[in-house]
């Protein structure tokens, strides 16, 4: 029962913060902004929904005492590692490569990166 | 003498991984098994080995083997907390953005002071990850981030980096 309340709670914390992502996909102005909505919110999702898989099959590994759960949760956890780690590369990859071809942030306050090359 | 301790270093890296993602399989329980099957064993050291012999000189490039010591790793377990409650706030920041759309984006510099390379690769990992903040360059020799904010606020420095640098510097420095 608790498992239950717990998986549901946390997919639907990781559905609306993918829907704010495409949302916020949507609505920001530039190349930047839209990289916080789409990385960001997703990452977040996507983890939550990693947590989603290891709470549903630690409890079947509790309840069944079958391998195949414990592994399913483990693998679960080994892909939210390369999710903490390939996400952020790929968005800073996305925006370095942004800025050095020339695309300025919209509505910027101050650009000390353009002022420092 | 060196290349056998990057061969080392390696090795155990690999096959860490391997068990890791093997644990397990050795239920339910052969008579004189432990969690891990014969078989994944074997397989486990062969490719650990052959994982060691092709990739030592890309892991151990920099021939400081400070991160062999395992409260670095168990500091770095614990970082996650601290990284994964600023995620959760920035988080809600970020949506109450997403929906009103209140931004005032700018690209500020912030001089972390770290001085090695995976100090400055985590933290720049973990300003990208929280959301709100985006890393765009890194500056190696003058160790200087330039990042984007979706609101700017005064005193970069600490309010982006301060707590992450904190952290960072107990187990990468």
């Amino acid at each position: 029962m608790i498992v239950l309340a717990l998986v549901s709670i946390f997919m639907a914390i990781s559905l609306i913060f993918n829907g704010l992502g495409v949302v916020g996909l949507h609505r920001f102005p530039d190349v930047y902004t839209r990289l916080h909505a789409a990385t960001k919110c997703t990452t977040f999702g996507s983890i939550f929904m990693a947590f989603t898989v290891i709470t549903y099959s630690g409890a079947m590994f509790y309840w069944s005492n079958d391998a195949k759960y414990l592994n399913m949760a483990l693998h679960t956890l080994g892909a939210v590692v390369a999710l903490l780690i390939t996400n952020p590369t790929g968005a800073h990859a996305i925006a370095r490569a942004a800025h050095r071809m020339g695309v300025m942030p919209k509505y910027a306050v101050k650009d000390e990166l353009k002022e420092a090359r | 003498m060196k290349d056998a301790k990057d061969f080392v270093a390696t090795f155990i890296l690999a096959l860490v991984v391997y068990l890791f993602l093997t644990l397990a399989s050795g239920i339910p329980m052969v008579e004189g098994t432990i969690l891990w099957s014969l078989e994944e064993l074997i397989m486990g050291l062969s490719v650990a080995l052959i994982v060691a012999a092709v990739t030592s000189h890309i892991l151990c490039r920099s021939k400081n083997f400070r991160m062999l010591n395992p409260a670095r790793w168990l500091i770095m377990l614990v970082y996650t907390i601290p990284l994964f409650l600023e995620m959760v706030k920035a988080n809600f920041d970020v949506a109450y953005r997403v929906i009103t759309g209140r931004i005032e984006p700018a690209i500020v510099k912030i001089t972390p002071d770290l001085k090695t390379d995976l100090g400055i690769t985590i933290l720049a990992n973990s300003i990208t990850l929280t959301p709100g903040t985006l890393t765009v360059e890194v500056d190696d020799e003058k160790s200087e981030l330039y990042i984007h904010w979706i609101k700017v606020k005064d005193d970069p420095d600490e309010v982006i980096s301060g707590r992450f640098v904190r952290w960072i510097r107990r187990f990468a420095e």
